[in-house]
C-alpha cells in the first residue's frame, strides 16, 4: 500500500491542454504515471500527449475510469475545477493552482468535504509515490523509493527534505505537499493520519511555516496516539518578521500558537524530534531510526 | 493589498455602511475648504483631522486631532501633514504622512448614550470559513481584550454554503447589549459589513471603533480593510487605491521584477526560491551566526533576469556583508541560475562582498562547475550545511 497514489492510480489533468499541463503531464508520463486523458472544456475530441481530451470531468471518468485528478487551471476557474472533479466522483484531487481567491476557496473546500472526497492542495507541488506515480510539478529523480513519509506546506523545502533522506542513504513512501495557502484541502494532521496507517511508511517528515495551527494539531494528535512511528518537524520562519498587517483581528484568530518558536515547542512536547536547522533533517531521521532500533 | 482609512471607509459606504462624512487633504489649506465644505454639508463645528498612513494606533502617535474651528483645522493639519508618525504598528523609524483626512464629528451629544464597539470580519484559517468578531470594548486595543478578557469577544462563524443568516447578526447585537433602533441598525449593519467584506474580496474588515451615537445610529468611525491580492482580478478599479509611497521602496522595485522581496535588518542578503525554502535560509543565517538582510523568493521562473535583478535590490541595501544564493532546481536548471549568477555578476560590474551559491537539483553538479570556471569570487556549495559553514566563514 502507499498513501493518495500509487501506481494503480489512473490520472486525470485538469486544463490539459494549457502550457502548464502540457509541460507537467508530459513529465508525470515520462515519469510513469498512468495519465489517462485530461479536460480542457471546448477542445473534447482532440488527442493531446497521445490521450484523449474531454469536454467535462464526468465524460472523462465515464470515458476512462480516472480516480485522480490533477488541476492546473488558471486561478480565476480553479475552484470551479476541482467542484467538477468532486461532482464527477474522482476521490483524490490535487490542485497545483497558484493564486485562488480565498472566497472561492471556502466554497470548493466546504463542497469537497460535503461530497467526501479529498483535496489535496491548493498551491501545493503535488504528490509523488516514488517508481510508482508522481502527480505534481516536483522534480522526480530525487526520489528514491524508501520507507519515509513527508508532509509539507513548502514545494522547494519537499524536494530539500526529500534530496537529504535520499542521500542519507534512505528513500520515501510517499511525499505529500498540502499547500501553503490560507485554506488547503488537506490539513498536516491529515496528511499524517493517512502516513501513520501506512504500513510501507516507517518514519514521517513533517515540514511546516509559520502561520496557522496545523502542526500543532498534528502534533497534539500524534502524541495521543501514543507516537506510533517517529516523527522528525521542522518549522521554517524562525526569523520572519510579524507580518506586516494593518488591524490586530489576525492575531488574534491566530491564537498564540502560530509563531515558528510555539510550533516548535509544542512539537518538542508532543514527542516530534525537532530540528532547528533545514540542513540537519536527514541526519535526524537516520537518528531517530536508528533509536528506534536500539 | 492594504488601502487607507477613507478608501476603506467609501468602499464601506457603497454597501450602505454608515459613516462620518469625510473630505482628504493634502495640505493645511486644503484641510481649511475641506471643513468650510463639511461645515455647509452637515453643520458640524467639531472637525477630526486624521494621517492617513498604512498603520493603527494613529492616535496613540499624535496622528489623530481634533479641531473646533478653522485656525485650529490649518494648525492642527499643518502639524500632521509632512510629520513622521510613530505608532505601535510603524515600527520606530514611523511613516511620513502624506495627507490626512478631515471628518465631521459623530460623537455628537444627544439623548442616548454614546459608546465604542469592536467589530471585524476575517478569515478563520483551522475552521476554513468567514468569522464575525464584535466586543462591546470598542476604541482599545483588541488584543489586550482578547488576552485579558477573552469572555468579551464575541464570535460568530459563517457556514460558506449558506452565508451569513439573519439569526447570526441578531445574536450578535444582542450579545452587544443593544435593543430598540440601536439594535435594528446594529443588524443592519453587520449585514452591510459582511456584504461588503465579501462583494470586495477582503481578507479582513476591521472598524474599531464602531460608534452607537447618541441618536442610536450605528457608525463606522474607523475601517481597516486588506484586501485579498489573489481576488484583485474582479475588480478592475482597485489597483488604482494602491499608494506605493506606503511601501518600501525596494520592496515596490522587486514585485515589478516578479520577485517577493522583504526587507529586514540583518547583514546577509539571500535569493531562494520558494517561500518555505526562503524562509528556512533565513533561519539557518541566524543559525550559522548571521542576521537575515532580506527575504527574497524569486518564485519557480529563476534566470539571469530575475537573479541580476534580485542581486540588484540585494546590494542596495547597505548593511549587507555577505550574500547566499539557495536554489533547489527542480523545473529550474542549476545550470541556467549558475550562468545567471555570472551574467548578472559581470553586468554589475564590482561587488565587494562574498557570495555563497548552493545549487541543488537538476543540473546542480552543472551548474557548481559553471560558478568555479568563471573565475568570480563566488563560493559554491552543493550540500546546505556546507553552505551554512561559507556565510559562517564570510562572517568571521
Amino acid at each position: 500500500m502507499s498513501v493518495l497514489v500509487n501506481k494503480d492510480s489512473k490520472v486525470l489533468v485538469q486544463g490539459f491542454t494549457g502550457s502548464e499541463g502540457t509541460f507537467h503531464a508530459g513529465q508525470m508520463i515520462e515519469y510513469g504515471t498512468n495519465v489517462v486523458g485530461g479536460v480542457t472544456p471546448g477542445k473534447g475530441g482532440q488527442q493531446h500527449l497521445e490521450r484523449p481530451v474531454f469536454n467535462t470531468v464526468q465524460e472523462a471518468v465515464d470515458a476512462t475510469g480516472a480516480d485522480v485528478s490533477i488541476i492546473f487551471v488558471p486561478p480565476a476557474f480553479a475552484a470551479d475545477a476541482i467542484m467538477e472533479a468532486t461532482a464527477a466522483g474522482i476521490g483524490v484531487i490535487i490542485c497545483i493552482t497558484e493564486g485562488i481567491p480565498v472566497l472561492d476557496m471556502q466554497k470548493a473546500k466546504a463542497y469537497v468535504k460535503e461530497h467526501g472526497a479529498r483535496l489535496v492542495g491548493p498551491n501545493c507541488p503535488g504528490v509523488i509515490t516514488p517508481e510508482e506515480a508522481k502527480v505534481g510539478i516536483m522534480p522526480g529523480f530525487i526520489f528514491k523509493k524508501g520507507r519515509i513519509g513527508i508532509v509539507s506546506k513548502s514545494g522547494t523545502l519537499t524536494y530539500e527534505a526529500a534530496d537529504q533522506v535520499v542521500k542519507a542513504g534512505m528513500g520515501v513512501s510517499t511525499a505529500i505537499g498540502i499547500g501553503g495557502d490560507p485554506i488547503i484541502g488537506t490539513s498536516t494532521k491529515e496528511a499524517v493520519e493517512l502516513l501513520m496507517a501506512d504500513e510501507e511508511t516507517d518514519a514521517i517528515v513533517m515540514i511546516g511555516e509559520i502561520g496557522g495551527n496545523y502542526e500543532a494539531e498534528a502534533a497534539r494528535w500524534i502524541k495521543e496516539q501514543g507516537n506510533p512511528k517517529p516523527v522528525v518537524g521542522f518549522i521554517a520562519g524562525q526569523t520572519a518578521p510579524k507580518g506586516k498587517r494593518m488591524g490586530h483581528a489576525g492575531a488574534i484568530i491566530g491564537g498564540a500558537d502560530d509563531t515558528a518558536e510555539a510550533k516548535m515547542r509544542i512539537m518538542g512536547e508532543c514527542g516530534i524530534h525537532v530540528v532547528q536547522s533545514p540542513a540537519d533533517i536527514g541526519a535526524t531521521v537516520i537518528e531517530a531510526m536508528a533509536a528506534l532500533e536500539a | 493589498m492594504n488601502i487607507h482609512e477613507y478608501q476603506a471607509k467609501e468602499l464601506l459606504k457603497s454597501y450602505g455602511v454608515k459613516i462620518p462624512a469625510q473630505i482628504v487633504a493634502e495640505t493645511p489649506e486644503k484641510a481649511v475648504e475641506a471643513a468650510q465644505q463639511l461645515a455647509e454639508l452637515t453643520n458640524t463645528g467639531v472637525y477630526v483631522i486624521k494621517a492617513q498612513i498604512h498603520a493603527g494606533g494613529r492616535g496613540k502617535g499624535g496622528g489623530v486631532k481634533i479641531a473646533k474651528n478653522m485656525e485650529e483645522v490649518y494648525q492642527l493639519s499643518d502639524n500632521i501633514i509632512g510629520m513622521q508618525l510613530v505608532t505601535p504598528q510603524t515600527g520606530p523609524e514611523g511613516k511620513k504622512v502624506n495627507k490626512v483626512i478631515v471628518c465631521e464629528d459623530s460623537y455628537y451629544p444627544g439623548e442616548g448614550e454614546l459608546s465604542e464597539i469592536y467589530l471585524s470580519v476575517l478569515l478563520d484559517r483551522a475552521k476554513g470559513c468567514d468569522v464575525i468578531m464584535a466586543s462591546t470594548e470598542g476604541g482599545m486595543d483588541i488584543e489586550e481584550v482578547a488576552e485579558a478578557t477573552p469572555e468579551k469577544i464575541i464570535k460568530e462563524w459563517v457556514d460558506p454554503k449558506v452565508g451569513l443568516q439573519p439569526f447570526q447578526s441578531r445574536k450578535i447585537a444582542f450579545e452587544l447589549g443593544l435593543s430598540g433602533k440601536a439594535f435594528k441598525n446594529m443588524v443592519k449593519f453587520i449585514n452591510q459589513i459582511y456584504a461588503a467584506y465579501r462583494g470586495i474580496d477582503a481578507s479582513q474588515v476591521e472598524i474599531n471603533p464602531v460608534l452607537k451615537a447618541s441618536d442610536d445610529e450605528i457608525i463606522a468611525v474607523d475601517a481597516k480593510i486588506n484586501l485579498d491580492d489573489n481576488a484583485l482580478y474582479r475588480h478592475k478599479d482597485f489597483p488604482a487605491l494602491r499608494d506605493e509611497t506606503e511601501e518600501d521602496p525596494l520592496e515596490v522595485e522587486a514585485s515589478k521584477s516578479g520577485l517577493n522581496y522583504v526587507k529586514l535588518d540583518g547583514n546577509v542578503g539571500c535569493m531562494v526560491n520558494g517561500a518555505g525554502l526562503a524562509m528556512a535560509t533565513m533561519d539557518m543565517i541566524k543559525l550559522s551566526g548571521g542576521e537575515p538582510a532580506n527575504f527574497l523568493d524569486v518564485g519557480g521562473g529563476a534566470n539571469a533576469q530575475t537573479v541580476e535583478a534580485g542581486f540588484r535590490i540585494i546590494l542596495q541595501d547597505p548593511n549587507v556583508k555577505a550574500i547566499l544564493i539557495n536554489i533547489f532546481g527542480g523545473i529550474v536548471r542549476c545550470d541556467r541560475v549558475a550562468s545567471g549568477v555570472v551574467e548578472a555578476y559581470k553586468n554589475i560590474g564590482e561587488i565587494n562582498v562574498p557570495i555563497i551559491v548552493r545549487l541543488q537539483g537538476t543540473n546542480a553538479e552543472e551548474g557548481a562547475k559553471i560558478i568555479e570556471e568563471s573565475g568570480l569570487s563566488v563560493t559554491s556549495a552543493i550540500i546546505l550545511k556546507d553552505a551554512a559553514e561559507r556565510v559562517k566563514e564570510a562572517l568571521a
